[in-house]
């Protein structure tokens, strides 16, 4: 079950769902850890082994500095020398709008972990819908608030596609919430009607389907 | 190294601290180097500053480059010039907290600072070594350090922590004795040397024995090669510093003049600073030191050493955390080969952080005060502090 909601909450509704999914005193690993909160609260709410890389020297150091176990470098490349099945959960929030090669990075997860958590805004949203149909320019949101020539946002992704595009690539969707919430909210509220058209975000817990038919939860 | 050392800006320190020998080895115990060679008997000199926990387990092992010593911190007598190398990282609340670990740092072999060296006396000749004196590898300082820890009853280690050729001494610890050592801080450091950094200290080298007073080593009697020594001191700093910080440093200003001499004296700065560099370090280091300690940096090679060639069979011998930081003007040590080391180390599954820490001052920057630094030291130690 999802978490209700607290606003008083230490992370984002979208992390406290995630952290809701992992198991305690798994081995972890938070691709773009940012400050690393998600891997604190794993830390020291469900006792994992945690783990994070992130670009950014400063949130590097401040990750560091507080005690985790982090990495800088580019995701994509520094997922490749993990032996397989190093981790049991692999995350990716809110990245995967901005990753070049989504199919490479997902199988690399699902290499190096037995699942994987992805997490991305849903581009079928209707206000983004409306948006473009209505005044014709790319779409602008609180959870994607660029232009389309600075947004860091280099794909459109929505819980449709990536249903799809999991399905295609083989693996195997274990649970999904579709919800909605601003990206700094500490509560927000799960969408089961029409989650397409009407969530601000999809969370998605995949596994590699051969292996891991007996975790398999019917989602919505 | 010495040129940074500075008095703390708080007056924070570890306090007056001590020079401490340790000789063993005695013939006919001799240590067998890597090279065949034997050496006995054999003195370390160390200090230890804060204080062995009851079960011994919060010990910090420092190792240091090429021209540092066992003065890692505080001060001998009150009225010092100047603190150990790394006043700065290493006291009370410090990044190396004295107050929580007990530090320990011994002078290499093969160095001028107190341990068995080319300058010491040989026993058979009664003469300083010189030449006579065995080359010694990576390898063997830390062996004659196992021996340190072993008579200082210390059979585990929370971090070993070491930059540049301090932190190849880190790798060689983390897989030469894995089940001491629980955690480590290869700091701007290498797995091994490239071509470049052979060619600097090669030319460095050359400086010193074409210098006629080096006299094949045994000088020691007589004048010494401080012409020699000085111009490799003088390599050595171009290689640490960057092409950024000496034009932020020295640029193209003169020294002391407006204008050209229209002789070779010193015009530039960077030409005054550097012997001014050179001429200082002849003062507190041997020439003959500055041979085989460049050497053994030289022919270290964790891979062929340890893992028939390949750094991540080596790395598979340890399961120590590491913490590994690299500079981004560091040209000596550059960042691609912390990358490897660490690329070497996830493929065994190790723990690992890894940080490229922005910074102008080139390889030197590990020793220069960075609260980023010991923020990254500090958080790393009592985080696998309390992972006991």
């Amino acid at each position: 079950m999802c978490p209700t909601k607290f606003k008083n909450h230490p992370l984002r509704y979208d992390l406290q769902i995630i952290a809701s999914w992992i198991a305690p005193g798994s081995r972890v690993i938070d691709l773009g850890c940012g400050e690393g909160n998600l891997l604190t609260y794993l830390i020291n709410q469900k006792q994992v082994m945690g783990n994070g890389i992130e670009r950014n020297e400063d949130k590097v150091a401040d990750c560091i500095a507080k005690g985790l176990s982090v990495l800088q470098g580019d995701i994509n490349d520094e997922v490749l020398d993990y032996p397989d099945d190093t981790f049991d959960y692999v995350i990716l929030s809110q990245t995967l709008q901005q990753v070049y090669e989504p199919d490479t990075l997902i199988r690399s997860m699902l290499r190096i972990g037995k699942k994987g958590i992805v997490s991305f805004p849903n581009f079928s949203h209707w206000r983004i819908r409306f948006q473009l149909l209505l005044t014709g320019y790319a779409p602008i949101t609180k959870q994607l608030p660029f232009q389309w020539y600075n947004t860091p946002n280099i794909r459109v992704i929505t819980i449709k596609d990536f249903r799809k595009f999991i399905r295609e690539v083989g693996f195997t969707i274990l649970k999904e919430v579709a919800i909605n919430t601003q990206s700094e909210n500490r509560y927000g509220k799960e969408i089961k009607t029409l989650p397409n058209l009407r969530a601000t975000y999809g969370l998605f817990l995949i596994g590699n389907g051969m292996r891991k038919n007996e975790d398999r939860i019917h989602s919505h | 190294m010495s040129e940074y050392i500075e008095h703390d800006k708080d007056r924070i320190s570890v306090g007056i601290v001590e020079k401490k020998y340790y000789t063993f080895a005695e013939p006919p115990n001799e240590i067998v180097l890597e090279s065949g060679a034997k050496l006995g008997p054999i003195t370390v000199a160390y200090e230890t500053y804060g204080r062995l926990n009851r079960d011994k387990r919060n010990v910090v092992l420092i190792l240091h480059a090429l021209s540092g010593d066992s003065h890692v911190a505080g001060y001998y007598q009150p009225d010092d010039q100047k603190p150990g190398w790394w006043d700065t990282m290493v006291g009370p609340g410090k990044g190396i907290d004295t107050n929580k670990y007990y530090v320990v740092c011994s002078n290499i072999i093969g160095s001028c600072m107190g341990s068995t060296g080319p300058c010491t006396i040989n026993p058979q000749s009664v003469l300083p070594y010189g030449l006579d004196f065995p080359v010694v590898t990576i390898g063997d300082m830390v062996k004659t350090q196992k021996a340190l820890m072993d008579h200082l009853g210390i059979e585990n280690i929370l971090a070993v922590v070491g930059g540049s050729i301090g932190g190849m001494q880190v790798l060689e610890w983390c897989v030469s004795y894995p089940e001491m050592v629980r955690s480590a801080i290869p700091l701007a450091t290498t797995t091994r040397h490239s071509a470049l950094a052979i060619a600097f200290n090669e030319v460095a080298r050359q400086a010193i024995m074409a210098d006629p007073k080096w006299n094949e080593g045994a000088y020691y009697f007589g004048p010494k090669p401080d012409h020699g020594l000085a111009v490799a001191r003088m390599i050595g700093h171009i290689t640490y510093l960057s092409d950024e910080s000496m034009r932020l440093k020295f640029g193209r200003r003169l020294q002391d003049k407006s204008d050209f001499s229209f002789n070779f004296d010193a015009d530039f700065q960077v030409e005054s600073y550097l012997r001014y560099q050179g001429k200082k370090f002849v003062e507190r280091f041997d020439a003959n030191s500055f041979l085989y300690i460049t050497k053994a940096a030289d022919y270290y090679d964790l891979g062929k050493q340890h893992g028939g060639g390949s750094d991540v069979k080596a790395f598979s011998k340890t399961w120590a955390k590491f913490l590994v930081i690299s500079f981004t003007s560091d040209w000596l040590y550059p960042t691609y080969q912390s990358r490897d080391m660490v690329k070497a180390m996830k493929k065994n599954g190790l723990d690992v952080s890894f940080v490229e820490i922005d910074a102008e001052w080139g390889h030197d920057a590990f020793l220069i005060p960075n609260d980023r630094l010991s923020n990254l030291i500090k958080g790393f130690l009592e985080r696998v502090s309390n992972e006991i």
